[in-house]
């Protein structure tokens, strides 16, 4: 139930927000999170921002999900006959 | 330090320890990750992971559910829920089986969502079910307090939300199972703040390591646990910097503050637990659903015999320990609540178990 997604910000209008996650946009909800901006990247829970990501941290994330991604890869290349 | 070099630095730490290690994962969502990434199975001999009672849905009673059932029969009532709660078994039936019989029950991604189905319908009682954790229970909180300021008498909220620290206290006090650290809920912690853990190695002298989501940051948490405890120095550190601070989000706490009181709080497997629930602060009452109940029949509490759900709650035995697992209780026929949600241990066994038990 605690799942958290990352999500860029693409429109304001005070606490809502219209916010893109991997290609999709919704609305969600800012009021936990300073000053937001557009173009700020937000972890997203239930529909609310409950963090800010830095440049740093999407870079983090960016850089594990490639990791895994290529994992995943490689697993399916050893299944192939 | 790469995925792999983590892992060879966890078996080195396990040498140097010379003896079992049990870490007890805080989340559901780590329960599932653990499982489907096959982080366990590379893990070095002796040590283990242990599921505690991280999945909201899981420790949410029966006599929850009931209540739930009652209110979606009330003909001027809609339920709105998160998905999860859907199956979750009542005293005699779930709110999937009750919304099959024209009970008024749907599904919400968010409360935002039943936040505007009340504003779109104030003909009828909107009733969000509030469960979850810390995680949670600002989101809905935010609605309760938007609902006051909009003046929508009919949004209400069935409150059964729980706080994270104190189930800790009383898992360890009880002595009932030997944790050796933990291993915190992510997204709990990025709004309470690593700071809530700092009593747990005070007090009880166990390792605290605030944990993200992927197999690297699982497995990164677990080496700094074993690296605290070759150090015989327990403390509270993050490894999930990308998303928690020392002190939290200080918005969302503010609003857990406005919106709710803590009540002690009954968790199904652990009982009563003193202070570590939330209830609607008396000046929000109006968006209490509590008071919708009175008269409606309830049925009395039913005990599923059989089911050890509460012990693998608590971490004292796992899923293939209990007689009903794989044989009466399945995805398909849950009896007990851990093996309905998506996060429950019992499920993750379930869908995993050939991989390591």
């Amino acid at each position: 139930m605690c799942l958290a997604v990352p999500a860029k910000i693409v429109k304001l209008d005070g606490p809502n927000a219209t916010v893109e996650v991997r290609g999709l946009t919704r609305t969600a909800n800012v009021a936990f999170i300073d000053d937001p901006a557009v173009g700020d990247f937000v972890l997203l829970h239930a529909g609310f921002a409950i963090r800010k990501w830095s440049a740093e941290d999407v870079a983090e994330f960016d850089r594990i999900m490639k990791e895994v991604e290529e994992a995943a890869a490689e697993c399916d290349q050893e299944e192939k006959p | 330090m790469s995925f792999s070099s983590t892992l060879l630095s966890m078996s080195s730490l396990m040498r140097e320890l010379g003896r079992p290690v049990k870490i007890m994962e805080i989340c559901g969502t780590h329960t599932m990750a653990a499982f489907r990434s096959g982080l366990r199975t590379l893990m070095p001999k002796g040590l283990s992971l242990l599921s505690g009672p991280g999945c909201p849905v899981c420790v949410t009673h029966d006599g929850y559910v009931d209540q739930a059932i009652a209110l979606a029969h009330r003909p001027d009532v809609t339920v709105a829920t998160f998905g999860d709660m859907l199956r979750v078994p009542g005293s005699e039936q779930s709110l999937e089986q009750a919304r099959a019989e024209g009970a008024s029950v749907r599904v919400v991604y968010s409360p935002l969502d039943a936040l505007q189905m009340a504003r779109e319908q104030p003909q009828r009682k909107i009733v969000f079910l509030g469960v979850g954790f810390e995680t949670t229970a600002p989101t809905i909180g935010w609605t309760i307090l938007q609902a006051a300021q909009e003046k929508l008498s009919n949004y209400r909220v069935l409150c059964a939300h729980k706080t994270i620290p104190n189930a800790m206290e009383a898992l360890l006090s009880s002595g009932e199972v030997k944790v050796d650290g933990f291993m915190c809920p992510g997204h709990v912690s990025a709004i309470i703040g690593s700071n809530a853990y700092e009593f747990i190695p005070r007090k009880h002298g166990v390792p605290c390591v605030v944990a993200g989501f992927e197999p690297s940051d699982m497995a990164i948490t677990m080496e700094m646990i074993l690296r605290q405890l070759t150090e015989k120095c327990p403390r509270v550190e993050i490894q999930y910097q990308r998303a928690v601070t020392r002190e939290g989000n200080a918005k969302a706490q503010e609003t857990l503050k406005r919106a709710f009181v803590e009540c002690d709080a009954e968790w199904r497997g652990l009982g009563t637990i003193p202070a570590s629930g939330l209830a609607i602060a008396s000046k929000y009452a109006a968006h209490d659903a509590a008071p919708l109940l009175a008269g409606l029949p309830l049925p009395a509490a039913k005990k599923h015999t059989g089911c050890r759900c509460g012990e693998v709650l608590r971490g004292v035995i796992t899923p293939p320990e209990c007689p009903l697992f794989r044989k009466r209780c399945t995805p398909a026929t849950p009896v007990g609540a851990c093996m309905v949600s998506s996060e429950g241990t019992c499920a993750a066994y379930y869908k995993y178990a050939a991989i390591k038990p």
